[in-house]
């Protein structure tokens, strides 16, 4: 066991966060409200490498690990990085993974200039995909329809679904001329692959938003006084803070387990996906929660940075689902392979 | 060097070994009479563990053991503990004996260790009074010097095992004349002699512990450990062994057991209870709470095998392990519906109404060696750097 990122990866750490820290300071968060894109941001994350980290080598990319990306989604989750990253990177290595002239095309769109290509985490009901995950400033989505992994420009962008994260969500409509990338049990393969990669990285995401929220709230249990003393050396406050600390240390575990057994223990890959996006988002939500509340009034406002994180921590894994509805896929993982058992 | 989850190859031959074992020692009739005594301690258990060297694999070989290292032996520990096998009286005294090793004299170890590692003692601890607990500094049970000999009058509480044990590590007051911390002395008090009082105590799990009370009871100042008022200096290093252990076991044994239940029952139409979404919400829950506290509990051991002694890492796993299984047991229990109330004795009850123990169990695992409120103030202030209160 080793728990230590290896060398290249804290490179790979280092050169995000100081990234980061450059070109997503919380100005440019809130600046990207409401609409949640900075389009500026998402130009500098493809000139970082971000996208074509995601992608094999064979086809245009550099090959990196779902851990390496992890630890990146991590640092955009840190700093409320508002710009498609997670959807983006899981969009194209689906292309990569798919082939055929139609996915390489697209993929070869996505890697271009100024083409900004994402995922529908759900099929579509009514013949709309609902709240795509950079829907609102994509020009083409990958999606997966009665058996069928397809993909189609998106007709009519540019009108943002209002939403807790300022998220730049969008309900798109199925267009009947949508290309057909694969079928059948391929297609079903690649699309539950691809949902599974995505609650891995939102998994990162969210230690990020956890743990940051928590440093917010931390460090201002130290600044603030009542009563004559610094409101952290109350117990109801300071066990409310070791609790958040726990739960995220522990998130931050459990995802990057998962996020390592996509390589290196596959039976359990999708149920870790499953448990760790739910137990995260669980995480983020408490910790952001604990230290939105012990801001008092302050953090009612929306001057003070902790109501970032607070809405961010619930409506970024809503886009999949509930955390009850993760922790039910896993469950059924783990049921399935004991009933195999016997 | 890159990250990697897997414990080794070392982890997973001794955990194969500690299963095998198990199967074999392990019995139903073992289980019901622990069940039904409320004693998690058996010497045939406890002597079968010392000549299959699974009582101290970590122990350098010198003394018996196996030189093995902290995640070898704490895969083999989630085993025994995910068993649910009775393991506590070989934890306090493989502590005591750690203690000793570190703090004791030349004499100390050579009549102890021996008898402590091959299973011929058990030794208990002492620490908790009815008036002093988390804050254990505060013990009253006075240590007065009579020549060679020390005179020891005063109570323990939770004394688990006292009943089945050599000797109690009892820490002291020598000197109530300065500050709480500074005046306390362990000693290592033979529990079989006159003035000695072993009063059992029923909790409501069903788990039998005792409260000792001492009459001028007298021991020899060969079997002081630690500097006469050095007891707190002790009592810290005691403390530092119980960092790598295992957590979430008796979670992960209710969870395979709910599991089953699932796959095997099914509702009003038929329908198995596999599918419904909230079984699978509370199942997939807990699966990955179980996963925090066992991974919580492998960084301390990892920690260790680093070269650094684990401090703030096992109260975070042991806070966390502790407070989820107290959620998880009431929570299968509302799952299994009126039926989780059952309990075992009741054939209708589901897996010998494990939910129901452990719903009972879980009480003390959240209060000794430790409450989760200790636990939060260590995490408050040592990780998180919050003012003291």
């Amino acid at each position: 066991m080793d728990l230590n990122p290896s060398e290249e990866q804290q490179q790979l750490i280092d050169a995000f966060a100081a990234f980061y820290a450059k070109e997503c300071p919380v100005e440019r968060v809130r600046a990207a409200e409401p609409s949640g894109h900075d389009a500026e941001l998402w130009a500098s994350l493809r000139a970082m490498g971000a996208l074509e980290m995601a992608v094999d080598e064979e086809s245009g990319g550099w090959g990196a690990s779902l851990l390496d990306m992890a630890l990146v989604a991590e640092q955009h989750g840190r700093h409320l990085g508002p710009a498609p990253l997670i959807e983006g990177q899981v969009a194209a290595k689906v292309l990569a993974r798919t082939g055929g002239d139609a996915a390489a095309e697209t993929l070869g769109r996505a890697l271009g200039d100024d083409h900004l290509v994402t995922i529908a985490l759900h099929p579509p009901q009514g013949g709309v995909l609902s709240l795509v995950p950079g829907g609102s400033v994509a020009d083409e989505v990958v999606f997966f329809d009665h058996g069928r992994l397809k993909c189609m420009a998106v007709a009519e962008r540019g009108r943002p679904v209002p939403n807790t994260g300022s998220m730049p969500l969008a309900d798109v409509a199925v267009d009947p001329a949508a290309v057909e990338l694969v079928s059948g049990a391929e297609a079903e393969g690649l699309f539950e692959s691809a949902r599974d990669e995505w609650l891995v990285l939102m998994a990162n995401a969210l230690v990020g938003v956890g743990a940051r929220s928590l440093e917010l709230g931390v460090d201002y249990a130290k600044e603030r006084r009542a009563f004559g003393v610094p409101i952290g050396s109350f117990q109801a406050v300071a066990h409310g803070l070791a609790d958040a600390a726990t739960a995220v240390e522990g998130s931050k575990l459990l995802a990057r387990e998962a996020a390592w057994s996509a390589s290196e223990d596959a039976a359990r890959a999708t149920e870790l996906a499953c448990l760790s996006c739910g137990f995260s988002a669980e995480a983020a939500r408490e910790a952001s929660y604990r230290s939105l509340h012990y801001h008092g009034g302050y953090g009612f406002m929306l001057e003070f940075d902790i109501q970032l994180y607070f809405r961010r921590a619930k409506a970024w894994p809503a886009v999949f689902g509930e955390p009850s509805s993760m922790y039910a896929r896993g469950a059924a993982e783990r049921l399935s392979a004991a009933r195999t058992d016997g | 060097m890159t990250m990697d989850f897997r414990l080794g190859e070392g982890s997973d031959a001794l955990r194969d070994e500690a299963r095998r074992f198990l199967d074999e020692q392990l019995t139903d009739d073992l289980r019901e009479q622990m069940h039904r005594t409320g004693v998690h301690h058996d010497w045939d258990f406890h002597k079968a563990r010392v000549e299959s060297g699974m009582l101290a694999p970590g122990w350098p070989v010198e003394y018996g053991g196996q030189g093995r290292d902290a995640l070898e032996v704490l895969a083999m520990a989630e085993e025994f503990q995910t068993a649910g096998a009775p393991t506590y009286g070989g934890s306090t005294t493989l502590m005591v004996a750690n203690v000793i090793r570190h703090m004791g004299t030349e004499e100390q170890k050579r009549l102890i260790v021996p008898q402590a590692l091959s299973g011929e003692i058990i030794i208990v601890l002492g620490f908790t009074e009815p008036e002093a607990g988390s804050d254990v500094a505060a013990a009253q049970a006075r240590a007065v010097r009579d020549g060679d000999e020390w005179v020891i009058n005063g109570q323990k509480m939770f004394t688990t095992n006292a009943q089945e044990a050599d000797y109690v590590f009892l820490l002291t007051r020598t000197n109530p004349e300065v500050a709480k911390h500074k005046g306390l002395t362990t000693f290592l008090v033979p529990l079989r002699q006159p003035g000695v009082e072993i009063q059992p105590v029923f909790t409501v799990s069903g788990e039998r512990t005792n409260l000792t009370f001492y009459s001028d009871v007298r021991v020899d100042d060969s079997l002081r450990i630690g500097e006469v008022d050095g007891g707190w200096e002790v009592m810290t290093v005691g403390l530092t062994f119980e960092r790598s252990l295992p957590q979430g076991g008796d979670s992960r044994r209710l969870l395979r057991a709910m599991e089953r239940w699932a796959l095997t029952s099914v509702d009003d139409a038929g329908r198995p209870k596999s599918e419904d979404a909230d079984v699978r919400a509370r199942l997939g829950r807990a699966a990955a709470e179980i996963e925090v506290s066992t991974l919580l509990a492998r960084r301390c051991a990892w920690v260790q095998n680093s070269g650094t002694l684990p401090g703030v890492e096992g109260s975070m796993a042991k806070l966390f392990a502790t407070e989820a299984l107290t959620r998880q047991s009431a929570d299968f229990m509302d799952m299994l519906g009126p039926d989780g109330i059952r309990a075992d004795g009741d054939p209708a009850a589901v897996a010998h109404g494990i939910a129901e123990y452990l719903y009972r169990f879980a009480l003390g695992t959240t209060t000794y060696g430790g409450t989760s409120e200790i636990q939060r103030n260590i995490i408050a202030q040592r990780v998180l750097g919050l003012p003291r209160g």
